[in-house]
This record gives structure tokens, C-alpha cells and sequence, in this order.
């Protein structure tokens, strides 16, 4: 992390990010700039500085946040014209403690719509585009996070992951995203999408700027009973020679050849420098992409519950009675991914349909998770592609959800699992960047991400 | 109520509690003479983002309302949310309990010993409340989020007046825990009643009506009374109930169909994600459950046979006048239930007098005045009005720390029980010679002037006199 000095001001730091994200503006990055308080930050750093006075391990670092994060800096729209005018009285655990550390917001960053998407072409605000080749979509939902690290506007970008939406997006523009060990990180102030898989991460372009952001943003919150004691950087944590995991039910054809050459190529470099590479029989995770469809519409569509058009936020001035201001403002609020998967949701949760969907994909849920025990009994982190292609032309599977929904094949197993995930980037002779990704068993975080700085 | 019928009874009733926050977030719960809105969090109003943080203390008073009703509690229970849409419900769905309630099974006992069972009784939040102008209506959110309790019974109930006494007795219960403020006004407590009539050789239950939102127990009688009405008369016609949620009016007197069974919501019900389960231990339980105190069940079974069930029944609407009564009856140790009753007595026919109810708000007498002044009055030192004026006296906060002898010294109104005195007294009036001609026809025979020398008496020794010893010694000195 290059944070601020006495030559490299914190000032010039967030002036040559704003200065970047005007120039790739056309890549339609971010939801809103905050140029204003980003710069009076930086001065007050400046000042900090000159004075000899402490700063934080962030100090003056500009970082993209995902507009589904709550803080009083600009409007929170999780990308939907539902939130548009919401302006948080809260921040959000993350970017308080992120804000305690000097780190310097210069900018809300674009998402599918409350994350629903894998390229955030369901954003009200229009899609991002790719950094790589901005005919192709950024991946998603972080698509604007992982753009902004990627053309380096920003050293690091925090993200969401319900299942796959920091990796997916990193993997398609060559970055590192990280999605924790549910419960590592506070989920408080962040619109929730699926509470039981919602994991607050990052995005940066190297594993030790990843172990720093995690340092300064793991542990317990009381305003998130979910979150778990603290863990990272608890204890010393470097395996040595790890053994790896490959699972074999993942090497199909619906594996693009040039993500089947990288894995490859990656196991034979970790044989090489001595590692033991195992196979793994993973039978239930061919299960995992209709589990989660069950699941996370079901919780999602309960908590958009509360966007009525009563309290906050858009409301439709033409309806008239009760039930049209709730129809026309969730009707026009809502993108239409939105009110498919809610209306999965609402299906799945239904008197007579409960046990035969939600109940029934909560039982295999633990299968997965007792298959992910067992797996590591035998290997100490598993390597999978991050998804089964490289990015893909923007508008190419909008209309056709289910083909969207099976991008995210290879990730929502590790997120009903809730294992911790990094996604890095491999050189390969593809035009487009590949990303692959480490799982480790819950609470490795650490010991994870430091392997990582080996690779 | 005819009784061609058998009418069964099943009650809901949601208790809201007294904690001092409410049961997901840190703001007050205690929102009486409070501005609307004004008590309410960014979780209580749903802003995106928000986690509920469950209320600790909530969880404490479950157990003891658990342990009040004789119920078993659940050392793993969780939470669900049961959706529905409407303004007064921000996040569109309650937090409830429905697959894993806190509260499983148990047992309350009426007044007459009639034994209703609790199938299961769970936590969940309010719901705001909204109020209808013209042509819009408000909402305040400061009830969103209290945590209430919410008691299921089973249909054990067979008449309106044991569905009153069940409200009653819960209600009871409830303050004696100390868990509920009891305010049916503010609607405190609130009754579903489930109604469905049946012929008494049937096999099975009628078709039941729900009549929701009931705040008062005399409603609840009233309710199931106009429902056995209703129902029956459909029935006699070869009609058949709906199965419907029904309004009642206290004003009109009836009840009117709100919602059939074929409207009902489909509540969509699923695990509450954001909340762990809530795990107990037997010591945290049942270091919980030694806080109870005494019920109103305990005070019956302690003070039958001593108080008339009709006065005990009075006093039990009183949580610290039948404390009193217990604290009192525990020093004077030995059985004393003579004693036990003059004071009962003195609580329902002076502190329950209308003119002394304001009375109930100020601290009560010690439990050591009481004992020395049913001693006083045991020796006749004071008189039954001397005793009642004594104790009013402890209210006078003058008087109110002074102990039971000096009050009534200070009043002056303590009898003259010395009979020596009494005689010199006697003897006094005797000599007067007013009263000469009195003694005079009394020797004649006429009984009745003996009242005035008794009078006489008394008004000579200033009112300390023992009137009964006093007219003894008159007929005595007089028949000699």
C-alpha cells in the first residue's frame, strides 16, 4: 500500500484518483465522486503529517467503495432507482475502520442492482465495462470495484460476495478479491442481500495489500451477532507445503480450454516447488447452483422486503391508495433480475412449497458443508478456476438468466459453506485475464492469503 | 348461555415487556408521554443494512414468565420472520418464533382450580402503530421493535367467565413477575380469542372464529359471550361458522368479520438469518428462574383457609398489598391467622375505600407497624375506628416513620383498659349529678339510659374508655 509521506502527499494521492477515474470515465465506474470531503481528508492527513502527528496504516489511501455500503459520505443506491435518494446516517463497520486508518473514499462504485448479477449489466445506472476489453462486461456484482483496481484509480476496492460477486469480477480484470470466512468481517451497514452468504471483502493488486485490509477489518461486532470472535492475525499462520486439493467434478466440458490450460499450468508450478497435489471426489457441489438459487432468493426477497415507499427512498407520487404505492414503487424501483429472484423467493417460501424448496436445499446445504470437512481431512487449501469463462461480451447472457446463474457455478459452493476464498490472477496467453481461486476450511483466512503471497 | 352447545376456548395473548430496550435495538422501550417517532432506531425504522442485536434482559424475563407458567424452557430456540406488508411493519417482515419457540409447554391454575394448559409461548417483536386521518394516515414506529411475549393456550377453556379468569390470571402473573407494566389502556397485554362451538357428545371441535386484539378481560367475557350467540343461532339454523378473524366492539357490543380463512396471508415464514440460535444452560436457567417471586398461585395455597377466597381474590389484584400481607404474616412467625385476617380486612375495607385508593401509590406500612397494631388492637389498647385511624395515620408522611404506639399516643386514641382507672372514672360519673335521674330509671329498669352513662363515660376519659369494659362496671356498681 503506498500511503501518504511528506513527498507524496495524501493531497496528490487522491488528486491523481480523481484525476484517473475522470479519465476512464467513459468505463461508467462510479455511481458518484466525492471529490469534496475526499480532499478536505487529504488535507487534514497533510496536515497530520506535517505536524509529525500519528496517522493511520491507510493514510491517504483513495479506495472505490461498493454503493451498497452505508456511510454518511454521498448516497447509498445499491445501483437501483428504489435507494437513489438515501442518504445513511450510520457507516457501516468496514469503512469506519477503514476511515480510522486515514483511508480516503474518493467514489461509489457501480453493482448489479443489490448485487444480483454476475456483470453488472443489472445496474440502474447502465453497465461497467471491462478493463481489459470494454466490449465485455466487468463481471459482477463488484463489477465497478474491480474495474477501479484494475486500471489503477484506486490501490483497493471494497466488495461484497454472496456467491462469487468479489471473485468473479476480480478474476475477469486480473486483480486480487478476497472473500472471507463468513462472519470475519462485519456485515453491519451493508445492504444486505443474502444474510446467511453476504461477505464483505476487497479488491487490490497484491495478497500482503489484502492481509493488511483484513488486519484493520476482521473481528466481532456487536451490531453484527453473526460475525465471529476474533480470529485474524490471532496466530501464526504460514503452512508449510501445503497439500492442494484439484476436484475432479469440476473438470468438464463447460470449462473453457483456456481456464482448463491455466489450472494446468498452475498445478504444475505448485508440483514443481514440492507440493502435494490430491484429487478430490466432490459429488454433492453439482448441487450447490440450485441450492443457492433456493436459498438466496428466499432471504433476499425477504430483506428488500422493507424498500415500500413508506420511510425512505423512492416513492411513485401517482399511487393513490395503499397497495399501488407498494406495487408502483417496488414495480418501478426494482430492476427486472430484482423481481425475478424475489419472486423465487416469495415462490420458495410459500405454505405447501417450504419444505419441498427452502428446507430441503438447507439439508443438502449441510451435505456440501460435511463434503468441504472431509475434503480437508485430505488437503489443506483447494484450487478451482473461478469461473467457467473469461469475460463475456456485454449483453451476451442478459436475457437469458440461467446461463448468468451458471457463471457462478464454481463459487456459490464456497459460499454456502461459508469458506474463506481468494481469487488471484495468472499469467496465461489468453487476451483476457484468468483468475483462480484458493479455499481453505473456515477461520484459515490468514494462512490462506499469506500462501498466496508465495505463488 | 344456553348450554345446548359445548363453546371451546383457546387464547393468544401477547404480553409486552418491561425491559428497559427494546428487543432489537438500544433506544428506549419505554415510549409513554414520549413524542411519536421519537423513540426509534435506524433497526427499528429498517434502513438497509441494519442487523437486530437481541436484548438480553428479553430473554431473561422470557425464562421467567417460563417459569411462571410452569413451562418447560428450550435450551436451543431460534427466530423466524413471518412476512407481511404494511406501513406500521418497517422491515415487511416480525421477527417472531415459530419452528423453535423459547417457551414450551406448561400449566396455569384459575382462581377455582380449573387448569388451563400453555401449548407454547415465544418472543417476538411489535409492530408499529398507525393512525387513519381523512384521506391519509401516520405512522409511529416508537412500539416497533418492544418485545413481547406471546402466550398460546390450549383449548381448555370452556365458558366466558374461566376466558376472563384466564386473561385475569395471566395478567396477574405477568406483573407479579415484574416483567409487564399491565396497562390494558396502553394495551399492555392484548387477547386473541378463538371460539368454536360443538354438541357436548361431539368428536370433534366446531369451526372456530379468532376475535383479535382484545384489551380488556371484560371484552374477552363479553366476546365469547356474543359468539356462543352467534354461533349457536347459525348452528340451530343448519348453518354452518366460517372460519374468519373477527373485530370486536366494545360499543356496539358484537363482533363483525374482518378476514375468512380463504384471505388469510401467507406469512412465508423462514429462519431468521441474522439472528444465532439461543443456547441456555440448565445453571443459566435455573439461575433465572430463582428470581421469580411468589405468584398469585403461592399466596393462595399460603393464606386458604386464613383469608375468605373472595377477600384473597381482591387483594390478589394488588401485587404489594398481598406481598405485605406475606412479609407481615412472616413476622409474626407462629400461626396467627386471626391477626392475618384483621389486616386483610383493614387493606380491602380502608385501602381499597374509594376515598383512600390514591393511597395504593404511597409506601406502604411496615410490616412491623402492622404486627404492633393488630396487637394493639388484639388488647383492645385500640378500638376497630382507632385502628383504621392509626393506620391511615402511616400515610401521613408526619407520622409515616414513627412506629405504631407513639401514632397512636399522639392521636390520644389509646383505650383505658386499667380497670382501676376505669372504676375511679365510673365512680366520677356516678357522683355527678347529672347523671342521677339516668341512674335513677335505670334502677326502674329502663336498659336503655345505660348508653348514655356509657356515654358519659367516655366523654370523661376523653374517648380513652373501653366502651364494653366501661358498661360492665356501670352494671355492677349500679345492680349493687
Amino acid at each position: 500500500m503506498k500511503i501518504a509521506n511528506k513527498t507524496v502527499t495524501a493531497t496528490r494521492l487522491v488528486e491523481d484518483a480523481l484525476k484517473k477515474a475522470a479519465e476512464f470515465a467513459d468505463y461508467n465506474i462510479f455511481t458518484s465522486l466525492n471529490t469534496d470531503l475526499a480532499l478536505q481528508k487529504a488535507a487534514e492527513i497533510d496536515r497530520k503529517i506535517a505536524a509529525g502527528e500519528p496517522v493511520g496504516r491507510l493514510a491517504g489511501v483513495p479506495y472505490a467503495l461498493k454503493d451498497n455500503f452505508l456511510s454518511p459520505e454521498g448516497h447509498t443506491t445499491a445501483s437501483s432507482k428504489i435507494l437513489e435518494p438515501l442518504q445513511s446516517p450510520i457507516t457501516a463497520t468496514a469503512v469506519a475502520k477503514l476511515e480510522a486508518e486515514g483511508a480516503i473514499m474518493i467514489g461509489r462504485v457501480n453493482l448489479d442492482s443489490f448485487a444480483h448479477g454476475s456483470s453488472t449489466e443489472n445496474s440502474y445506472f447502465g453497465p461497467t465495462k471491462n478493463s481489459a476489453d470494454p466490449t465485455r462486461v466487468a463481471g459482477g456484482s463488484s463489477g465497478g470495484s474491480a474495474v477501479a483496481v484494475a486500471l489503477d484509480i484506486v490501490q483497493f476496492a471494497t466488495g461484497t460476495d454472496t456467491g462469487g460477486s468479489i471473485r468473479q469480477p476480480a478474476s475477469f480484470n486480473g486483480v486480487y478479491g478476497f472473500k472471507p470466512t463468513y462472519g470475519a468481517i462485519s456485515r453491519y451497514g451493508v445492504v444486505a442481500m443474502a444474510s446467511s452468504t453476504d461477505c464483505v471483502g476487497f479488491f487490490t493488486h497484491t495478497p500482503e495489500d489484502m492481509d493488511l485490509l483484513m488486519q484493520i477489518t476482521a473481528g466481532q461486532d456487536p451490531n453484527d451477532t453473526t460475525t465471529l470472535p476474533d480470529f485474524y492475525g490471532q496466530k501464526s499462520t504460514t503452512a508449510t507445503k501445503p497439500t492442494i486439493g484439484i476436484i475432479k467434478d469440476f473438470d468438464t466440458d463447460a470449462i473453457a480450454p483456456e481456464i482448463k490450460q491455466a489450472m494446468t499450468a498452475q498445478i504444475a508450478k505448485l508440483q514443481k516447488s514440492g507440493h502435494q497435489i490430491v484429487e478430490l471426489e466432490m459429488p454433492t457441489l453439482k448441487y450447490a447452483l440450485a441450492v443457492y438459487y433456493v436459498v438466496a432468493p428466499a432471504e433476499l426477497a425477504s430483506n428488500l422486503s422493507r424498500h415500500d415507499g413508506i420511510r425512505y427512498g423512492y416513492r411513485n407520487a401517482e399511487a393513490s391508495d395503499l397497495a399501488s404505492v407498494y406495487a408502483k414503487t417496488r414495480h418501478d424501483g426494482f430492476m427486472p433480475e430484482n423481481k425475478r429472484r424475489i419472486m423465487i423467493g416469495n415462490f420458495v417460501l410459500s405454505s405447501g412449497f417450504y419444505d419441498a424448496y427452502y428446507l430441503k436445499a438447507q439439508k443438502v446445504r449441510t451435505l456440501i458443508i460435511e463434503e468441504y470437512q472431509k475434503a480437508f481431512a485430505k488437503c489443506d487449501f483447494i484450487l478451482t478456476p473461478v469461473s467457467p469463462n473469461p469475460a463475456f461480451k456485454l449483453g451476451e447472457k442478459v436475457n437469458d438468466p440461467v446461463a448468468m446463474y451458471l457463471e457462478d457455478v464454481l463459487s456459490v459452493p464456497i459460499n454456502l459453506a461459508g469458506l474463506p476464498s481468494l481469487a488471484f490472477p495468472v499469467k496465461s496467453d489468453s487476451a483476457l485475464p484468468i483468475g483462480l481461486q484458493l479455499v481453505g476450511p473456515r477461520r484459515s483466512d490468514q494462512t490462506l492469503i499469506n500462501f498466496a503471497k508465495e505463488l | 348461555m344456553s348450554n345446548k352447545y359445548q363453546i371451546t376456548i383457546g387464547i393468544e395473548c401477547h404480553v409486552q415487556l418491561a425491559t428497559k430496550t427494546k428487543l432489537f435495538s438500544e433506544v428506549d422501550n419505554d415510549a409513554r408521554g414520549k413524542a411519536p417517532n421519537t423513540c426509534v432506531s435506524p433497526v427499528d425504522y429498517a434502513l438497509p443494512g441494519m442487523l437486530p442485536r437481541l436484548n438480553r434482559t428479553a430473554i431473561e424475563m422470557a425464562i421467567k414468565v417460563g417459569h411462571a407458567l410452569n413451562a418447560t424452557i428450550n435450551p436451543l430456540s431460534r427466530f423466524d420472520r413471518k412476512h407481511y406488508y404494511y406501513p406500521d411493519l418497517p422491515k415487511g417482515y416480525q421477527i417472531s418464533q415459530l419452528y423453535q419457540p423459547i417457551i414450551g409447554a406448561g400449566q396455569i391454575e384459575l382462581p377455582d382450580g380449573t387448569k388451563v394448559r400453555i401449548e407454547h409461548a415465544h418472543l417476538e417483536e411489535d409492530a408499529g402503530k398507525l393512525t387513519h386521518f381523512g384521506d391519509y394516515s401516520l405512522v409511529d414506529l416508537n412500539r416497533a421493535g418492544t418485545p413481547l411475549i406471546e402466550i398460546v393456550s390450549m383449548p381448555d377453556i370452556h365458558s366466558a367467565k374461566h376466558a376472563h379468569d384466564y386473561c385475569k390470571e395471566l395478567w396477574r402473573i405477568m406483573t407479579y413477575a415484574g416483567v409487564c407494566h399491565g396497562d390494558l389502556y396502553h394495551g399492555n397485554m392484548r387477547f386473541d380469542v378463538n371460539i368454536s362451538l360443538a354438541l357436548p357428545d361431539a368428536e370433534k371441535l366446531g369451526t372456530r372464529a379468532e376475535i383479535k386484539n382484545l384489551n380488556s378481560f371484560r371484552s374477552v367475557e363479553r366476546a365469547v359471550e356474543y359468539e356462543y350467540q352467534r354461533q349457536s343461532a347459525l348452528l340451530d339454523r343448519g348453518e354452518r361458522v366460517v372460519q374468519e378473524t373477527r373485530g370486536w366492539s366494545d360499543d356496539t357490543g358484537k363482533t363483525t368479520s374482518q378476514r375468512s380463512k380463504e384471505e388469510a396471508q401467507d406469512y412465508r415464514y423462514m429462519p431468521e438469518p441474522d439472528i444465532p440460535p439461543i443456547r441456555l444452560s440448565n445453571e443459566t436457567i435455573a439461575k433465572i428462574q430463582a428470581t421469580l417471586p411468589l405468584m398469585p398461585a403461592d399466596y393462595r395455597a399460603r393464606f386458604a383457609g386464613v383469608i375468605p377466597a373472595d377477600t384473597l381474590e381482591i387483594l390478589l389484584d394488588y401485587p404489594q398489598l398481598i406481598r405485605k400481607l406475606g412479609e407481615f404474616a412472616d413476622l409474626l412467625g407462629e400461626n396467627s391467622p386471626k391477626s392475618i385476617q384483621k389486616i386483610a380486612n383493614i387493606f380491602t375495607s380502608v385501602l381499597l375505600a374509594e376515598e383512600n385508593t390514591s393511597l395504593l401509590n404511597d409506601p406502604l406500612p411496615s410490616a412491623e407497624q402492622l404486627r404492633d397494631l393488630a396487637l394493639m388492637n388484639d388488647n383492645q389498647e385500640l378500638s376497630s375506628t382507632a385502628t383504621k385511624e392509626v393506620f391511615l395515620k402511616f400515610f401521613d408522611p408526619e407520622m409515616h416513620f414513627k412506629d405504631t404506639k407513639t401514632i397512636a399516643k399522639e392521636l390520644g386514641v389509646i383505650q383505658e383498659n386499667d380497670l382501676d382507672a376505669l372504676g375511679q372514672i365510673v365512680d366520677q360519673v356516678l357522683q355527678d349529678p347529672t347523671t342521677q335521674q339516668a341512674q335513677a330509671d335505670f334502677r326502674a329498669g329502663q336498659e336503655k339510659v345505660l348508653g348514655f352513662l356509657v356515654g358519659q363515660v367516655m366523654k370523661a376519659s376523653r374517648g380513652k374508655a373501653n366502651p364494653s369494659s366501661a358498661q360492665a362496671l356501670l352494671r355492677q356498681k349500679l345492680q349493687n
